[in-house]
């Protein structure tokens, strides 16, 4: 019983969630010794946000995802995605100190705003430093970036340790900073990081066009008289106000996921920069929103590794069905691409074919039929493949069957394999007559050039090749009776 | 001997401000020295370019070519000199001059399409905080046309040839509607077509008046392309009207056996951590 429980539960949750493919008992066993399994109604609670903290928490991440994909995309695209995990991980002595002079001062030391405005003020020092560090040790960016997390992370933990011992004060929980500790979210919490998702996503719109300008090309902005300095400084404030706010959600080492992740995601689907912002703002709502979400159901799970592995999911799942750049759709134009050479070298071969024979019409010879044996021999093609494309051909409409397995082409297909085979000869007598120049600057298989021509480039080659442009068929530019070779 | 002038002059010139700039020249540089991390690129150059004249700026590789029209632009810190557009620092006359980068300089993945990169050549028109719009968007359509490339304004421009991408470029430059353009080395790595549209481009910038500076290193096509031309070679050999300075004798200075005792002098210099820190940035 508490096996299908377990499994229904998990099912829905599955919606939303990669989860492992685990069996019921497998489940069941888990549930007893390691992590706590939801029941119906807990689901229903989380769900249905009828839990006041539940609310405040989902709410609060949901929008911090949502800043943080939107400032994301332009710390991306402005190729200071690692900056921003030196940022984060300075902020640790931030918090430590912060801790240290409050308590000192007689407070309580857990002053939310107090711990937040010590993290904004280290991780400007550690930005600070690793520009510091370019400007005055012509070391490279990467060493520089690494020499500063390092070591303010390194002295954040030392000023934790001795923040520990002090006497004052309750140091308990200050390194939930480091992890992230979303179930401690209070109203304030959320109130806050509302603020700053809404100021995040103000900031964003109002300078789309000046961010996207220095983005793409800063040098270019300077001669402008755009203040590329300022508006960097915006750019990176954005970037440290939305680290600070998600360090206690999802912790230091984490929040930089969700910088970066959605972004990533994004660029996959979109070549327009308003949609790519848009769209990661929205896979880091939705990351924020089941990542806590999933937390809130399973106690043992900490909401920023499960929010960032939820962002990772939408990566994975971009990057194969993205429909701009994912895989998916890239191999699918591949085979597109290599379907259509394969049916243009079938139509040429048998254009040449009822050229070779005897009386022509003028330019444009009579279509005869020939056997698939003959066919089969043209090219390197397997009988398989080579029936593939024929039928193909055939549903165009370009090539007809006739009886003795034999194949002719329609009118239509004649004129189509016309085109094909002017394309062909235009761009063998442009590598014979110009071969230098088109070695120097053509780096694909020139056999597959031809089928990617652009009509620009064929009036290109129709200008260079005057002997060449008349309108009726140019004759091959090579002859040769040997067996047909690649080209 | 050409490297008899470094005993007679300070190692980086002072300026000299009895020079008044003219008002009519569009480029006028005067004693410019440019160094990188001290060592210098570019040494004591002058230059005064007239209005209305295609220049080209040939040199070898290292000659401080694309740091010439960088200091103009005030993208590299200058050690000293002092460079005018129409009499009036660059600071003051930017709506005046368009500048076309390598194109090697950006990203061509970026998610934005030709047109779009042509439109942020209006950006400083349209100020803070405005959007694009449909006004601006026709007018980049226009400068796209001058360039022959109407039929790829919506292309992704990391789906265009590197020669098409150099003519959005151009027309990001043309957009501006300046009255000099600064060009760093637009005919690299082109087709044919689009060296054909550059140079259709220059001849009727030529016609409406405008001066073009052009990073070219191409020596051949120099005399076709071009009515003036600066040979640089870390110092300016020569300047002038193509037939007058494009000199077989002027190109082997330019070309031929390095500044070898002046340069070798200045790494020493660059290289020695007892001597002062040469200045790399503001007045002297």
């Amino acid at each position: 019983m508490t096996g299908l429980r377990t499994w229904t539960a998990a099912a829905a949750l599955a919606l939303g969630l990669l989860m492992p493919p685990v069996s019921a008992e497998a489940a069941g066993s888990l549930a007893e010794s390691a992590l706590e399994w939801p029941t119906w109604a807990e689901l229903l609670r989380v769900i249905s946000l009828r839990d006041y903290n539940t609310r405040v928490v989902v709410i609060g991440t949901t929008l911090l995802g949502a800043a943080a994909g939107l400032v994301g995309t332009f710390l991306l695209l402005r190729k200071r995605a690692l900056l921003s995990d030196t940022l984060s991980h300075a902020t640790l002595p931030g918090i430590a100190l912060a801790f240290m002079i409050m308590s000192a001062a007689g407070g309580e030391g857990k002053s939310l705003l107090g711990l937040i405005a010590g993290a904004a003020v280290f991780s400007v020092l550690g930005t600070l430093s690793v520009m510091a560090i370019r400007r005055w040790s012509r070391l490279k960016d990467d060493a520089a970036l690494g020499i500063s997390l390092s070591v303010f992370f390194g002295l954040g933990i030392s000023l934790l340790g001795i923040a520990t011992r002090m006497e004052t004060g309750n140091a308990a929980g200050l390194s939930s900073f480091i992890y992230g500790k979303t179930a401690s979210m209070l109203f304030f919490d959320a109130l806050l990081i509302t603020l700053a998702a809404l100021g995040a996503a103000l900031f964003c719109l109002a300078f789309f066009k000046e961010f996207g300008l220095i983005c793409f090309d800063a040098d270019y902005a300077a001669t402008q008289g755009w203040p590329v300095g300022w508006l960097d400084l915006i750019l990176m404030s954005l970037v440290v106000i939305v680290t600070v706010i998600g360090l206690q959600a999802v912790g230091l080492i984490l929040v930089v996921a969700l910088l970066i992740i959605p972004p990533s995601s994004a660029r996959f689907w979109t070549r327009r920069l308003s949609v790519m912002l848009w769209l990661s703002g929205l896979f880091g709502a939705l990351s924020g929103l089941l990542g806590s979400a999933v937390s809130a159901l399973m106690a043992n799970l900490p909401a920023g590794a499960v929010i960032v592995l939820v962002a990772a999911a939408f990566f994975v799942l971009s990057l194969f069905l993205g429909t701009d750049r994912g895989l998916v759709r890239i191999t699918a134009e591949r085979r597109r691409l290599a379907g259509r050479i394969a049916r243009e070298n079938l139509l040429r071969a048998l254009f040449e074919m009822d050229e070779g024979l005897p009386d022509p019409k003028a330019g444009f010879p009579h279509p005869r039929s020939h056997d698939f044996e003959t066919l089969l021999a043209e090219r390197s093609w397997s009988s398989k493949r080579l029936r593939r494309i024929l039928s193909k051909l055939i549903s165009k409409g370009l090539i007809e069957t006739r009886p003795g397995d034999r194949y002719r082409l329609t009118a239509s297909g004649a004129r189509a394999a016309a085109e094909v085979v002017r394309k062909h000869r235009l761009w063998e007598a442009y590598l014979i007559t110009h071969a230098d120049v088109a070695t120097a600057q053509v780096d694909m298989g020139a056999d597959k050039i031809e089928h990617v021509l652009e009509p620009e480039m064929i009036r290109e080659l129709e200008t260079l090749l005057p002997e060449y442009s008349n309108a009726g068929m140019p004759a091959s530019p090579h002859r040769f009776d040997g067996p047909k070779g690649g080209l | 001997m050409p490297n008899s002038t470094a005993t007679e002059r300070p190692l980086f010139p002072l300026e000299d401000i009895t020079v008044t700039p003219p008002a009519e020249s569009p480029l006028w540089i005067h004693d410019l020295t440019v160094a990188y991390h001290r060592k210098p690129v570019l040494w004591d150059i002058d230059l005064a370019i007239p209005e209305g004249r295609l220049m080209a700026v040939v040199g070898p590789n290292g000659a401080g070519k694309s740091t010439l029209i960088k200091a103009v632009l005030g993208l590299v810190p200058t050690a000293s000199g002092r460079i005018k557009i129409y009499g009036k620092s660059y600071r003051r006359q930017r709506h005046l001059v368009g500048y076309v980068p390598q194109r090697e300089s950006v990203d061509w993945d970026f998610p934005v399409n030709a047109l779009d990169v042509v439109a942020m050549g209006l950006y400083r028109k349209i100020g803070w905080f405005r959007p694009v719009t449909r006004k601006h968007r026709k007018t980049a359509m226009e400068a796209l046309a001058k360039v022959g490339m109407t039929d790829y304004a919506d292309r992704q421009i990391n789906q265009l040839s590197g020669g098409q991408q150099q003519r959005v470029f151009l027309a990001r430059a043309l957009v501006q509607d300046a009255r000099v353009y600064l060009m760093d080395e637009p005919f690299t790595g082109v087709d044919v077509a689009t060296e054909r549209a550059i140079v259709t481009l220059l001849k009727a910038l030529k016609e409406e008046g405008k001066t073009c500076v052009v990073v070219h290193h191409d020596l051949q096509t120099v005399p076709d392309y071009f009515d003036h031309v600066a040979l640089l070679n870390m110092r300016l050999v020569a300047a002038g009207p193509v037939r007058e300075v494009f000199t077989e004798d002027n190109l082997k200075k330019t070309y031929g056996g390095k500044l070898t005792l002046l340069s070798d002098a200045l790494q020493a210099y660059a290289g020695d951590p007892r001597l002062p820190k040469g200045k790399e940035r503001g007045e002297p």
